[in-house]
């Protein structure tokens, strides 16, 4: 292929269509290129996020021909028929062109309390072995793309930002709630604001992370198996009640002082 | 009349959101001040995320096969990093460094960075460039992300207000005091005015004026510049990091980073004749010669017992190997690409995917080559900056009161050349220390600097008028100019005719940059940022070449082939200091502090 036809999606909340572009190729050219090219050449107001163009700053999301992508590792070889075409992710309010609104997500991620070590790790060294990390560690690779968001039916189709912090969260969530040293009792938190029983696992985030973190096997499933036992399972509720299994010594979720965070964005 | 604006008064503002930043802002804030962070992009998107290979900090936590631990400390990291700046470090900056890292990285831990593991339950460490022993705590070779991102859940748990996607343009002086910032939002293309009893400067470094980088589009010299119009004083500005190994196939990845921690974990550079060209004597520095290993098989004897063999030569400083690997190719030795081989399928699959998952990842998606399988095409790309604002070792205070700089827009700690690794113990430790003293510099002030609404107009002018104009140059065409420029004049190997066409080329880009024109409107409009970004770059661009041009000798990253010899009687003991002087560039060079005795010695003790 000498030239590609790239389809962009121009336009505001107000008005908006699609535009049609030809850019040359060159090898190992990846869909992030093409638009960098349409706006040194063409049209240098065409908006779109990036910043490392490889893959690990989770910036360039988008659409590409209908799939949540990351555009710096979409190839253009992945597309043989020289047409692609590229539009902003759409659960997000948009902004321009291929930008979107995406703050929510940092406001919901302000919720989130960051580690509190146990009282006898704290203030030194943690002792941990590297089997014990090796989950969380997983959970640690995201990139906050927020393709798994965007993909994410409960969010996308049914609108349900104000019940369910999505995919991503639950990863933040779950790497918290695992790790050795964490000293919080999280539950409460994740089943309430967190909302992880709206998650009906279907697979869709794990399919599109690009740092290909099982989220729902590794990461939802657990956090839901966590819920039922404490909340929802008869036998252990009553053997909890007599004292065989015994209550968390985490302290308690509100225990930490919720700090006002706000995150800006210019709208 | 100014057209209305927003305005937000913290007492602390924070400008960058890095790794510098975010810690700065976590310490303002735990020193009870009001505090506000601007990101240029999203929150958590800096540069630092980029970092691969480790944090440096000596926590001596390695062991030799034998039980012994490798005898690590500040004062071995302390002679390793001016060794490696070619001793152009200010060294109460390093010693501060090297002296406080290892509490930095432990305090990382406890805020929830989960690092690699040894067998015995500590932080795993690996070894690296210049560093003596294993010193960089790592997490795979994705240890900035970790970094960031416990830096970013921290500050945000700690509260303060983050403004995303906010392009600063002007630092705003009253009275010779910084008292605040203004700029745009990036989404809206409106205006806005933070107000500060204390700045401190976190952006970052500049490279987007080569045309080969590792770095984002961010990395236009803004926040340096800034400082520079707002009279600081800024440090070794010819000094520009050439990391050996950036991706050269495909064209599209040309430039992007493959980590150090590749030849950290035994990866050999390879010329097309299948030759580690690093053995070749020649290619070891005086001050180097005897503490690396001579032989192939020594080389290949330490990756399993550190404590009886040397350490091979890929892991020599960056500068060192970034003018072997262009020499080898100036000899018409280098691979089908222009570049040389990074081997490290030797260290199996097994080991590779444990080690470098995104390095496999990276080359795997974007290059089409499976590196456990076959090695892969590299070749030096621009990579750090070691100079910027000079600013005080211990408070991060630059010479303009109120503004404070940390991180890579601060210069001292590296010298003529930085190790791997440093950059984010750096970001930590100067980090906290630039957020300690803007807090207790913002305390001493009652009240809120005014506001000088001509600064605001004279800057907002600059802003709009290529959105007004009829006619005028495109930013894109020019930006890519400079980076051809840049990338033949100024790169790796100088010389006194290619510099002085490359000012010349600069100088004359300036004159057409003051006339741009850019169509679309102000929301989220990427022409009309890049248009400011040139010219911020245009000037960063020229203070760099004058001052290459002005230092005649080869000193660390600075390789003049016209003077190719350390010149140790006189510009082995002075810096080059940049200052604005009207529409001029003032450099002086200036006498070194010499370093007190009880720094002396660590240098025959280490030896």
């Amino acid at each position: 292929m000498e030239k590609v036809t790239i389809k962009v999606f121009r336009g505001t909340p107000e008005e908006g269509e699609i535009s049609t572009y030809e850019t040359p190729t060159f090898p190992g050219m990846v869909v992030l290129d093409a638009i960098h090219y349409i706006q040194q050449n063409l049209e240098p107001s065409l908006a779109c996020r990036w910043n490392c163009k490889a893959a690990k700053c989770g910036s360039c999301s988008a659409e590409v021909n209908g799939h949540p992508k990351l555009m710096c590792k979409s190839s253009i070889e992945e597309y043989p028929s020289g047409e692609i075409t590229v539009t902003p992710l759409k659960t997000f309010p948009l902004v321009k062109d291929l930008v979107t609104d995406v703050s929510w997500n940092y406001r919901v991620s302000s919720r989130i309390p960051p580690l509190v070590p146990k009282p006898d790790a704290a203030g030194k060294p943690f002792n941990m072995q590297q089997i014990d990390v090796e989950r969380v560690q997983e959970f640690r690779k995201c990139i906050e793309c927020f393709l798994c968001q965007d993909v994410c039916h409960i969010l996308r189709e049914h609108d349900r930002t104000d019940a369910f912090y999505g995919p991503r969260q639950m990863v933040k969530l779950a790497s918290l709630d695992m790790h050795p040293m964490d000293n919080l009792d999280r539950k409460e938190s994740i089943k309430n604001d967190g909302g992880v029983g709206y998650c009906n696992i279907t697979k869709c985030c794990t399919e599109v992370c690009p740092e290909h973190i099982h989220i729902t096997d590794n990461a939802i499933i657990p956090l839901k198996e966590r819920i039922a036992d404490e909340y929802y399972d008869p036998i252990q509720g009553l053997l909890r009640k007599i004292g065989i299994i015994k209550r968390t010594t985490k302290q308690p979720f509100d225990s930490v002082p919720n700090e006002q965070t706000t995150v800006h964005s210019a709208r | 009349m100014v057209e209305p604006y927003d305005i937000f008064e913290y007492d602390v503002l924070i400008v960058g959101a890095g790794g510098a930043g975010l810690r700065a802002a976590i310490s303002a804030k735990e020193a009870g001040c009001s505090v506000g962070v601007i990101c240029k992009s999203l929150l958590g998107k800096a540069h630092t995320v980029m970092a691969e290979g480790g944090v440096a900090a000596a926590l001596a936590n390695m062991s030799s096969p034998d039980g012994a631990k490798e005898p690590d400390g500040w004062e071995v990291h302390f002679v390793d990093t001016m060794k490696g700046g070619a001793f152009l470090n200010n060294w109460r900056t390093v010693e501060i460094f090297t002296k406080e890292a290892p509490e930095r990285v432990l305090e990382l831990e406890q805020y929830g960075a989960v690092f690699d593991r040894t067998p015995e339950g500590a932080i795993a460490q690996r070894p690296f460039g210049g560093h003596k022993y294993r010193r960089l705590n790592h997490v795979g070779d994705r240890t900035g992300l970790e970094l960031i991102r416990t830096l970013q859940d921290k500050a945000v748990g700690t509260g303060m207000n983050v403004h995303m996607e906010v392009t600063l343009t002007k630092l705003l002086l009253n009275d010779g005091r910084v008292v605040g910032a203004f700029g745009y939002y990036r989404e809206t293309g409106k205006l806005v005015v933070f107000k500060a009893k204390a700045v401190v400067l976190a952006t970052g470094g500049w490279g987007r004026m080569y045309r080969f980088t590792s770095n984002s589009w961010e990395g236009t010299g803004d926040g340096l510049m800034m400082a520079y119009e707002a009279g600081a004083e800024l440090l070794d500005m010819e000094m520009i990091q050439f990391h050996p190994t950036g991706m050269i196939w495909p064209p599209s990845m040309r430039g992007i980073l493959v980590t150090e921690g590749v030849r950290g974990e035994g990866g050999f550079l390879k010329n097309k004749n299948g030759e580690r060209f690093m053995f070749n004597e020649d290619y070891t520095p005086a001050l180097y010669k005897g503490q690396f290993a001579e032989e192939p098989e020594e080389g290949l004897r330490w990756l399993e017992d550190k404590k009886n063999n040397r350490r091979p030569p890929e892991l020599l400083p960056r500068d060192v190997v970034s003018r072997a690997v262009y020499r080898e190719v100036q000899a018409g030795r280098g691979c089908e690409h222009g570049g040389v081989y990074l081997d490290v399928t030797h260290r199996g699959a097994g080991y590779i995917l444990k080690k470098l998952p995104s390095m496999h990842e990276q080359f795997h998606a974007l290059g089409n080559l499976d590196i456990t399988k076959e090695p892969m095409e590299v070749y030096p790309t621009v990579h750090y900056t070691m100079g910027g604002v000079r600013v005080s070792p211990e408070e991060c205070a630059t010479t303009v009161p109120g503004l404070y700089a940390a991180g890579e827009v601060a210069a001292g700690l590296h010298g003529a050349n930085r190790l791997g690794g440093n950059s984010l113990s750096d970001i930590m430790v100067f980090g906290k220390r630039a957020g300690d003293a803007a807090a207790a510099f913002a305390k001493t002030q009652n009240s809120h600097g005014t506001i000088d609404e001509s600064q605001i107009e004279t800057e907002l002018n600059t802003l709009l008028d290529p959105l007004t104009a009829t006619e005028g140059e495109n930013p894109y065409a020019i930006h890519q100019e400079l980076q051809e420029e840049m990338q033949k004049n100024c790169m790796i190997a100088k010389t006194e005719e290619g510099l002085t066409h490359c000012l010349e080329t600069i100088i004359s880009l300036q004159g057409r940059a003051k006339r741009l024109k850019m169509s679309g409107g102000r929301i989220f409009n990427p022409g009309w940022h890049a248009a400011r970004d040139v010219r911020f770059m245009l000037r960063t661009s020229e203070v760099i070449t004058r001052c290459a041009l002005l230092r005649k000798e080869s000193r660390g990253a600075q390789w003049r082939i016209d003077y190719d010899h350390l010149d140790n009687e006189y510009w082995g003991k002075h810096n080059l200091i940049s200052q604005k002087d009207g529409d001029a560039v003032k450099i002086e060079a200036r006498l070194l502090d010499p370093l007190p005795p009880h720094l002396k010695v660590l240098f025959e003790e280490t030896k």
